[in-house]
């Protein structure tokens, strides 16, 4: 992925700030310029989300493509936030550990090294609440 | 809207095809369909290509002209376009050669799918192939294909009840039909007991949940039926075409076991053919994983929710059965060559209604298809019939 991609969306990433749509009250993340609920009758906000939130499912990562190879094996999930949107990451605990109704909070961690001399990437993780 | 019907079908063995290029596997199905048809190049209006990723498996863009080059299509200089959904690449090329016949628009059209995966290493395959789901808030965050489709097998296995044992024998039966087609890439039978040792994938998925990286094609000619005698004694109709959309990635889906987008397809399939699913004698749908298949089975509306593990259990999704499903190998045993699957698909259905599926042959009127974009982001179902 080229930096500009990485600039553009480290709002994102790296403070879990998403949107809102303040007609129906639906939250997005990632953000969402357009609520597919009201279209253009909804009026979209950003919104910072608390972190706070539960694994709905979840799976253990143990074949990745190479940039994750030092991670392997990784507990990854699908967390509804607490404002009740869902969003996939990777769930700092031992493979073990992860189950559903877990009840989690979000983490600022490195996500991959592209190579020995590339991007660093950050971004969300979570970790047991 | 004219009536269209299948005339030619053609396919390349499915497995690692390291002698052959990209482009001389779609020109083998192709050719092998025309000469299914009786038919010369020179009749044919246009061409449709299925085609996921030549761009990431073998860093060639520019498709369709390709394929007509290569064809030796370009003489006539009709129009080739390549049309990519993921693995449902080749049923959008499909519905694409069915509503371009139909609505008049040409008479005779070719609707041909292919994929040459190996070219790549396996960590470039999983990546590419990664690019079916959410590349940056899915891919990137870590998860894998077959991390997403375990994430729907958690959530199915603790709300449904369904066993591990059960999931196991998706693939024992998908490889028992498999052993009898002669174009699959895996024509070896498996147990419960080599899947449950195979090696995990993403929990609960192990490698004999997972359909296999597979080089191949397939084509099909579809002209209007009115047409159809003059190509073939056997011609096979198509009674609808549907395809449906949903959110790209898991996570905002509305139910994650459920893949709305095939609920929604295979309704429009129903309604366009005044059918329903009582009336389909047998089914070939997306079994990438598993899991996916009894999805499938439960979201076309063969059983209710829930109840696709037992139905497997018992036998009811074998040949034989009551509703045998997947008699080609399935994406597991007959191989996932992502842009052909979806018309590989319906040459099965095509074969078994002409009553030409040696060792494998239902005894059916009415066949559908069931093709899998992503992670059921897109849909595409097709119902034919003799």
């Amino acid at each position: 992925m080229s930096v500009p991609r990485y600039w553009r969306k480290q709002l994102n990433r790296y403070n879990l700030k998403g949107s809102k749509c303040e007609t129906c009250g639906r939250h997005f993340f990632p953000p969402r310029g357009l609520c597919p609920e009201c279209r253009r009758d909804g009026k979209i906000v950003d919104c910072e989300f608390s972190g706070n939130g539960t694994v709905r499912t979840f799976s253990i990562i143990r074949t990745a493509s190479s940039d994750y190879d030092i991670q392997t094996p990784y507990p990854l999930a699908i967390i509804e936030l607490d404002e009740g949107t869902c969003m996939t990451a990777q769930v700092i605990c031992e493979p073990e550990e992860i189950h559903i109704g877990m009840k989690v909070k979000r983490v600022f961690r490195r996500i991959i090294a592209e190579g020995n001399g590339g991007v660093i990437v950050y971004g969300t993780k979570f970790v047991p609440a | 809207m004219r009536e269209v019907a299948v005339v030619g079908i053609g396919l390349t063995e499915f497995g690692e095809k390291w002698d052959t290029s990209f482009r001389n596997l779609f020109v083998e199905a192709g050719a092998n369909a025309l000469e299914d048809a009786g038919m010369s190049g020179d009749q044919i209006d246009e061409i449709f290509v299925g085609n996921m990723s030549g761009g990431r498996f073998v860093l060639q863009e520019h498709i369709g002209a390709l394929i007509a080059d290569f064809a030796g299509l370009t003489k006539n200089h009709i129009p080739s376009t390549r049309v990519e959904a993921a693995c449902a690449s080749g049923g959008l090329a499909f519905r694409q050669a069915y509503t371009t016949v139909a609505s008049g628009i040409q008479d005779i059209v070719i609707a041909g799918g292919v994929e040459k995966m190996t070219d790549v290493g396996g960590s470039e395959t999983t990546d590419a192939l990664a690019g079916a789901a959410d590349r940056e808030w899915e891919g990137l965050v870590g998860a894998t294909f077959p991390g997403l489709y375990a994430m729907i097998a958690t959530d199915y296995m603790n709300r449904y009840g369904l066993t591990r044992e059960q999931l196991a024998m998706v693939a024992v039966k998908n490889h028992y039909n498999g052993a009898r087609n002669p174009m699959a890439q895996y024509r070896k039978e498996i147990t419960v007991e080599d899947v449950l040792r195979s090696t995990l994938v993403a929990d609960p998925l192990r490698l004999l949940d997972c359909s296999p990286v597979t080089d191949g094609a397939a084509a099909v000619i579809l002209c209007p039926l009115e047409m159809a005698r003059e190509f073939t004694d056997t011609p096979i109709k198509v009674l609808a075409s549907s395809q449906a959309s949903d959110t790209i990635a898991l996570h905002d889906r509305r139910d994650f076991s459920t893949l709305d987008a095939t609920v929604a397809a295979g309704r429009r399939a129903f309604k366009q053919a005044s059918l329903t699913p009582k009336d389909i004698g047998m089914v070939e749908v997306h079994d990438c994983f598993t899991i996916v298949e009894l999805c499938a089975i439960e979201d076309l509306g063969f059983c209710a929710k829930g109840q696709a593990g037992k139905l497997t259990e018992d036998g009811q999704t074998a040949l034989g059965g009551s509703i045998p499903v997947n008699t080609s190998g399935g994406l597991k045993s007959c191989g996932h060559p992502v842009g052909a699957t979806g018309i590989k698909q319906v040459c099965e259905i095509v074969e078994q209604l002409r009553g030409e599926a040696v060792g494998r042959q239902v005894d059916a009127e009415i066949g559908m298809t069931h093709n899998v974009g992503g992670t059921g982001a897109t849909v595409v179902c097709n119902i034919l019939g003799v």
